[in-house]
């Protein structure tokens, strides 16, 4: 084990390493030395500015994931181990920050996937060993794929679930153009907070839709922020028979509007963002 | 075949337009590219191939058939999609005054000739 001296000295050589070339890799393990220290203000800013220079590197990605969850910042700790994995799909560190999130989430398969992936790939790596075999002993004792939180991973993912209890979602958007066909309040997990939608043929689809727009909100703010173009304000997609919108009327949350194909987007953007003036009165109204 | 940086260059004389990409939705990779200089197209091929493989899936599950054009706007700028044949998607980085009608139609011709 290490002495505190010793890191600090270590940390003193690193950033006199990179004041002299501010290029060098070597803000990787500054980072990591100013994280471990719970230097997490130092640490972000050095990992921030690697970041800048080294957009692709899957590592300082991954430093960054890893300073936002020591600061609770969960969610754009997601963020960024994702964007490690999309950078090199078999980044171990990426894996168990990810696997570890949705363990604490409670998404215990997927937790399995991520951690068995990084146990794949290191299988010297004891903390992934051990986190894979905590996951499959959670899923032994919870056959129904809801884990049980109340070990020592618990209370990380301090974001509680939204309560919709507290309103009556069905009405959410009464009086709304397309009140109850065609808009869809979600949450980021891709879960159904109000509103509905069938598809052309009749079949409700509101919940499979939901399901498929988690991370939309969150991959559409990496887009525009990596883009240099601040937060994103909406997002259109075109179909042959219709059109999507969607907006952010919190950060929790996203507004799908789907309208056939001869509604303009310009009014679709009406509709949407009077859509989401009444979301953020009605989540609001549940807090 | 047509040199597909000439054929960006259709996209990228459109006013406003910052640069344009062709890339692999499977992979995510740049395959073709004429940006301006500070914009660095890999990272962005893959988060734009991600987000127009979700709303494909999406607007399936919507019973919808899959887009044909994809608008992300943002607080200074704009990135549209238009998916190709295949496995292509045809991406215009734009300024906040881009002059969108054109470049999607400059869009829709690239990926109509096939790429």
């Amino acid at each position: 084990m290490r002495s505190g001296g010793a890191m600090t000295d270590d940390i003193r050589v690193m950033t006199a390493q990179l004041a002299a070339d501010p290029a060098s890799m070597v803000f990787l393990p500054l980072g990591e030395a100013l994280r471990q220290r719970g230097q997490l203000e130092a640490a972000e800013k050095v990992a921030v500015s690697g970041l800048g220079r080294y957009p692709e590197s899957a590592d300082a990605h991954d430093l960054y994931a890893r300073i936002l969850g020591d600061g609770g910042q969960l969610e754009q700790a997601f963020d960024e181990w994702d964007i490690a994995l999309r950078l090199d799909p078999e980044h171990v560190g990426a894996h168990k920050g990810i696997g570890f999130l949705y363990f604490v989430a409670g998404d215990l398969e997927r937790a399995l996937s991520h951690l068995e992936t990084a146990a794949r790939t290191l299988p010297e790596d004891a903390g992934a060993q051990a986190a894979l075999a905590r996951v499959k002993e959670t899923l032994a004792r919870q056959p129904t794929g809801n884990g049980d939180l109340s070990g020592d991973g618990a209370g990380v993912l301090d974001v509680p679930p939204l309560d919709v209890d507290g309103a009556d979602p069905a009405r959410l958007f009464a009086g709304l153009e397309g009140a109850e066909d065609g808009l869809i309040l979600l949450d980021t997990r891709g879960l159904r907070l109000g509103g509905g939608l069938t598809s052309p043929d009749g079949t409700e689809v509101a919940d499979a839709v939901s399901a498929h727009l988690a991370g939309v909100s969150q991959e559409a703010g990496r887009t525009a922020r990596l883009l240099g173009l601040g937060s994103w304000i909406s997002l259109a997609a075109e179909s042959p028979d219709g059109h999507l919108f969607m907006v952010a009327p919190t950060t929790e949350t996203l507004l799908l509007v789907v309208r056939e194909r001869s509604v303009p987007l310009g009014r679709l953007a009406v509709v949407t963002e009077r859509a989401a003036t009444v979301a953020r009165s009605w989540l609001e109204g549940l807090r | 075949m047509q040199d597909l940086a000439v054929a960006l260059e259709s996209i990228t004389r459109v006013h406003g337009v910052r640069g344009a990409m062709v890339v692999s939705v499977s992979d995510g990779l740049v395959v073709a590219e004429s940006l301006m200089e500070d914009i660095d197209g890999a990272p962005i091929a893959a988060l734009t191939a991600s987000l127009a493989t979700r709303l494909r899936r999406t607007t399936e599950a919507a019973g919808r058939r899959q887009p044909t054009f994809l608008h992300l706007r943002a607080d200074t700028g704009t990135v549209l999609a238009v998916p190709s044949s295949g496995d292509l998607l045809v991406v215009a980085i734009g300024e906040q005054d881009v002059n969108v009608g054109l470049a999607r139609l400059e869009m829709l011709h690239l990926a109509e000739r096939g790429i």
